[in-house]
């Protein structure tokens, strides 16, 4: 586990590289956007506010529920609360990163931050636990990603949904896909696949009996117990 | 409390939310900041990591139809076998492509 306390230097050549990287998925983010843009239109907000909410909100699961909150008016604080509960992984997504982040400058620290999501957290979570320090693919994945979603939401504000049935050709299935290969390609230990049962049980409770959206949080607080009190043996 | 869905009202939907986020997206690496990292901390955050993963995709599994369940269980296999992200996620796709079909 690398957990030397070096300075971290973003290297320019591997933020592209990872830019590139992550291309082909950003290219069904596209699709993605596009159905928002084309979900924010119907529910009648302007073009210019629809792009808008892409660009600065850029979390696509909070930003659908929060078209189904609307109407003349919208709630404030079930506005807030849906929105906290469903982007609330990005806490713990942020914290296991912590280990890396502390060795950037502060500014940048919080800086790539700004495109901090799934994916690109995935592919950075994978690469440590494999033993390399990966921040490039926060910020080169986390612009391509962001460029993505803001392009859909256009052609969907602008052309409609691109393609008329995205859920019969598999494509709703991308992102679970992409995130289970990202988890499978991670260190696979007794210890690492109790915490899964764990965290598969208690996401599933809490997905039945708890309040909607807190089942990523409350199965990977669950995982990580697991850690807490189940130490790998450091090696000598 | 509520805001108006006008032209200013949903400028002010859309800075809630965008600070909402902020926040979640700020938070994690800045509460870890007042955190010591012993080895207890660091294997905790290293197994949340991944349950993270494991806690988004298993009601999608469990609650979702035989071909999100096709798509899954393509992508686990593939990349069990091949250890190569790509095919196993195209393969996953097109399971769920194909069990649709057929099921439709």
């Amino acid at each position: 586990m690398p957990s030397q306390s070096v300075p971290y230097r973003l290297d320019p050549s591997r933020v592209r590289s990872e830019f590139i990287r992550l291309l082909p998925i950003s290219l069904f983010v596209v699709a993605f956007g596009a159905a928002f843009g084309l979900a924010a239109v119907q529910t009648g907000i302007i073009p210019l506010e629809v792009t808008l909410m892409s660009a600065a909100v850029f979390a696509g699961a909070s930003q659908f529920a929060a078209l189904e909150l609307w109407g003349d008016q919208v709630a404030l604080l079930p506005l807030v609360a849906i929105t906290f509960a469903i982007n609330s992984r990005h806490i713990l997504m942020g914290a296991s990163l912590y280990p890396m982040l502390r060795d950037l400058p502060v500014g940048q620290r919080y800086g790539i931050l700004l495109v901090l999501t799934d994916a690109n957290w995935a592919v950075a979570a994978q690469d440590y636990q494999n033993g390399h320090r990966n921040l490039e693919v926060i910020l080169g994945g986390g612009a391509v990603l962001w460029i993505a979603w803001l392009v859909g939401t256009l052609l969907g504000v602008y052309f409609g949904g691109l393609i008329q049935d995205p859920a019969s050709l598999g494509m709703d299935m991308v992102l679970g896909c992409f995130l289970l290969a990202m988890a499978l390609g991670g260190r696979k230990s007794p210890r690492v696949l109790l915490a899964w049962v764990v965290a598969a049980g208690a996401a599933m409770v809490a997905y039945w009996w708890l309040p909607p959206h807190t089942h990523v949080v409350a199965g990977a607080l669950a995982g990580g117990a697991v850690g807490y009190f189940w130490l790998e043996k450091t090696p000598a | 409390m509520s805001i108006e869905t006008t032209s200013t009202g949903v400028l002010m939907i859309i800075a809630v939310m965008t600070f909402v986020t902020l926040l979640t997206r700020f938070g994690g690496p800045f509460l870890m900041s007042y955190v010591t990292i012993s080895p207890r901390i660091e294997s905790f955050i290293n197994t949340m990591a991944s349950s993270v993963l494991i806690a988004i995709l298993t009601p999608m599994a469990v609650e979702g139809d035989w071909g999100a369940r096709a798509a899954l269980g393509t992508t686990a296999l593939l990349m069990l076998t091949l250890r190569k992200p790509l095919p196993a996620i195209a393969g996953g796709i097109l399971a769920a492509g194909l069990v649709r079909y057929w099921l439709a």
